[in-house]
């Protein structure tokens, strides 16, 4: 098979990765953001039911997240196609990287900040609304987008559970036509193209930043 | 479906000597990436241009790349070059070149934290460039890295499991051994999950002191 042939099977492929990463990004998002404002909660049960939640997923490998959705829960009755399962356990594994940005650029937002709001009487969701989260969303720009890059880079797992992603479209090709060097290396320079960009997005925004963060905890 | 603990006991021995190969190919690979990582480092900061492309690019392919595919690349090309190692070494080659990259940016920033005066007053005494570096730039930018490099470790040690997929015989591939054996995944997987568990999250609290000590 030649290089025309090989990429529209590979570009289907790449298709999958991309909406894995996706749907996952937006899980991960939005679970890191719960769990990270729980971390900060004034409720030490809530508080420690985060911390768990974290250090189980972080302590753990994504892979053996990923084969313990797929195995066992559907010895509990639980069946989820492979896509689900997929989302679900990237989804979440990335929540828990997601939730430490939440937490800590919100733990870089002042002190004071917090305390002038409650002294003007605004209730806590308000402050954190209006105060202190539109300080801190700029700061988690550049983490989040590099955890994309990293999300991109681990749905190459799910081609272990039988979604037909572009690592899984590679293995498929590779069996189907022997030609080992050019489709591993195309799949290499697929992903790379992916994500390249989303690195040099994180690093701009970074670099942009910097000014930013100085009128930020300036006094 | 119940968990089964006298199963579970059973299959221990197998999962402890999976685990035992995880630590031998996480040491192997993380020392590799250590000696790596610096040489992308100092092949950054080289005064040839070619070098330091060279080097950039290696880094910036690596960490833009999945590990899983990198292993693939290097378990069924490498052959066709006539390069035929164990699954094992390329295993360890895999960590360690993909950890290097990651690693040089590391080292990156720890060079770059110490203070001009520093490199100024090196030169002032006409200390040739490799003592600067073994003397007095490496001794001050190696200690603030060492709770970084610790959740490398860490990172890595999650990154192993990937290894079975090239039949290398660490935890993952124990716990699948005994699973395609026995039709059992709740036992396996569950204790996979927990000797995880066991193993780094006293890790990551040990750096997390050390990187609060190295603070205070």
């Amino acid at each position: 098979m030649t290089l025309p042939a090989l990429l529209p099977l590979l570009l289907r492929g790449a298709l999958v990765t991309l909406e894995v990463t996706a749907l996952a990004a937006v899980l991960a998002l939005g679970m890191g953001f719960a769990v990270g404002l729980l971390r900060l909660a004034p409720s030490r049960l809530l508080r420690g039911l985060a911390t768990a939640y974290v250090e189980i997923l972080r302590g753990t490998s994504a892979l053996v997240q990923l084969f313990y959705l797929f195995y066992i829960l559907p010895l509990f009755g639980l069946t989820l196609p492979p896509l689900a399962t997929a989302v679900i356990g990237l989804g979440l594994n990335a929540s828990a990287y997601a939730s430490e940005v939440v937490r800590t650029t919100i733990g870089t937002v002042e002190r004071r900040q917090w305390e002038a709001a409650l002294a003007l009487d605004m209730p806590p969701w308000l402050a954190l609304h209006r105060i202190v989260l539109p300080q801190a969303l700029p700061l988690m720009m550049p983490p989040f987008a590099n955890q994309l890059v990293e999300l991109l880079k681990a749905t190459a797992l799910v081609s272990l559970i039988t979604l037909t992603d572009l690592t899984f479209a590679g293995s498929q090709l590779v069996t189907a036509t022997g030609q080992k060097g050019l489709v591993w290396s195309l799949v290499l320079a697929l992903y790379f193209v992916m994500a390249f960009p989303l690195s040099r997005l994180s690093r701009r925004l970074e670099r942009r930043l910097g000014g930013f963060r100085g009128a930020v905890t300036q006094p | 479906m119940s968990f089964d603990f006298a199963f579970a006991w059973e299959i221990l021995p197998d999962l402890l000597r999976g685990a035992a190969v995880t630590l031998e190919v996480m040491a192997a690979g993380f020392l590799l990436a250590l000696a790596g990582g610096l040489a992308l480092a100092l092949g950054r900061r080289s005064p040839q241009t070619v070098t330091r492309l060279a080097c950039a690019a290696f880094i910036e392919f690596m960490r833009n790349t999945p590990l899983l595919v990198q292993l693939y690349f290097l378990f069924f090309v490498l052959p066709l070059g006539g390069i035929t190692l164990p699954p094992i070494t390329t295993g360890i080659l895999a960590l360690g070149l993909n950890y290097s990259a990651f690693l040089s940016e590391v080292y990156r920033s720890g060079i770059e934290s110490v203070p001009r005066g520093q490199w100024e007053a090196a030169r002032a005494l006409d200390l040739p460039a490799r003592d600067t570096w073994r003397r007095i730039v490496l001794p001050q930018a190696i200690p603030p890295m060492l709770p970084v490099l610790g959740n490398y470790l860490i990172g890595m040690f999650k990154d192993t499991p990937l290894l079975a997929v090239i039949t290398v015989p660490e935890m993952m591939q124990a716990a699948k051994g005994v699973a395609g054996m026995t039709y059992r995944y709740n036992e396996p997987y569950t204790l996979l999950a927990a000797l995880f568990l066991a193993l780094s999250l006293p890790a990551s609290l040990l750096f997390r002191t050390l990187e609060t000590r190295l603070r205070g």
